[in-house]
């Protein structure tokens, strides 16, 4: 059975963690053998944008050796396999353009989420 | 004219949840590195940012191993804002509420931080130029 991801809060603590958990925990299941997909609406849309970088975090005398990497970890998981959506609608409100998003994402509109999330026999709202 | 000013911080998310903590400590910095005196009072959540017992882990899903990763844990950004406080000749106050700990069982804090109360979160706020409550949401 396949789990659907719907990742809709984004950057909650990513420099913390040095990555997004929901992502991360989605690579980890998948190299359990988990077979899943994801769908990124709202501001978490932005994970799907190539471009992005996060620089190196300092907080008084530490400093950060690897910051996140969303983009990177995004293109991982697109190279596994894992579908990985994204509302179109939500992308547009952001100004973002199909070529702003790393290659492999699917654009699906908000009236095919409703079709998406059938498919899927389980549905993990994050 | 003397710029130095006191400033006073009130944070109430938990480690590893929210981008506020990451951009409260980031304001922390700049503060400190501008040459204010800083306060913090850690409420709720908060309390288990300076936990001692707090520990980086390698990470398989990255392929790195601990030393590699070296996975941020807050205590050390407790201890760093410290560290540079300390170096800027600065005053650097961390205040953990105390019954916030209790409920949690974090009372192993890292040395800088103390045992407080919402008492002295008011005695940091009378003497400060400025306070600033960064809530969760």
């Amino acid at each position: 059975m396949e789990t659907l991801q719907v990742i809709s809060g984004a950057y909650r603590a990513t420099y913390e963690e040095q990555d997004d958990t929901i992502l991360w925990l989605t690579q980890a299941m998948v190299a359990a053998g988990a077979r899943m997909a994801v769908l990124l609406r709202c501001n978490a849309v932005n994970y799907a944008v190539r471009a992005q970088q996060a620089p190196a975090l300092a907080i008084g005398t530490w400093q950060q050796a690897h910051p996140p990497a969303i983009a990177a970890d995004l293109a991982r998981i697109v190279a596994s396999g894992v579908p990985v959506h994204v509302v179109r609608e939500d992308a547009e409100a952001r100004g973002l353009r199909a070529g702003d998003l790393a290659e492999g994402v699917h654009l699906v509109r908000q009236g095919e989420v409703a079709d998406l999330v059938a498919r899927h026999g389980r549905v993990w709202m994050w | 004219m003397n710029d130095r000013k006191t400033l006073t911080f009130a944070l109430m998310d938990p480690p590893y949840e929210s981008a506020r903590t990451t951009t409260a400590f980031r304001l922390l910095h700049a503060a400190i590195a501008q040459g204010h005196d800083v306060n913090v009072f850690a409420y709720e959540g908060a309390v288990a940012l300076p936990f001692a017992r707090q520990a980086p882990h390698a990470n398989a899903t990255h392929g790195r191993s601990a030393e590699e990763e070296r996975h941020p844990v807050p205590r050390e950004w407790v201890d760093a804002l410290a560290a540079m406080a300390r170096e800027k000749g600065t005053a650097f106050d961390w205040v953990n509420c105390g019954l916030c700990v209790d409920e949690r069982g974090v009372g192993e804090a890292v040395a800088c931080a103390r045992r407080g109360s919402p008492a002295d979160f008011w005695k940091m706020a009378e003497a400060s130029h400025n306070t600033l409550v960064i809530g969760t949401r």
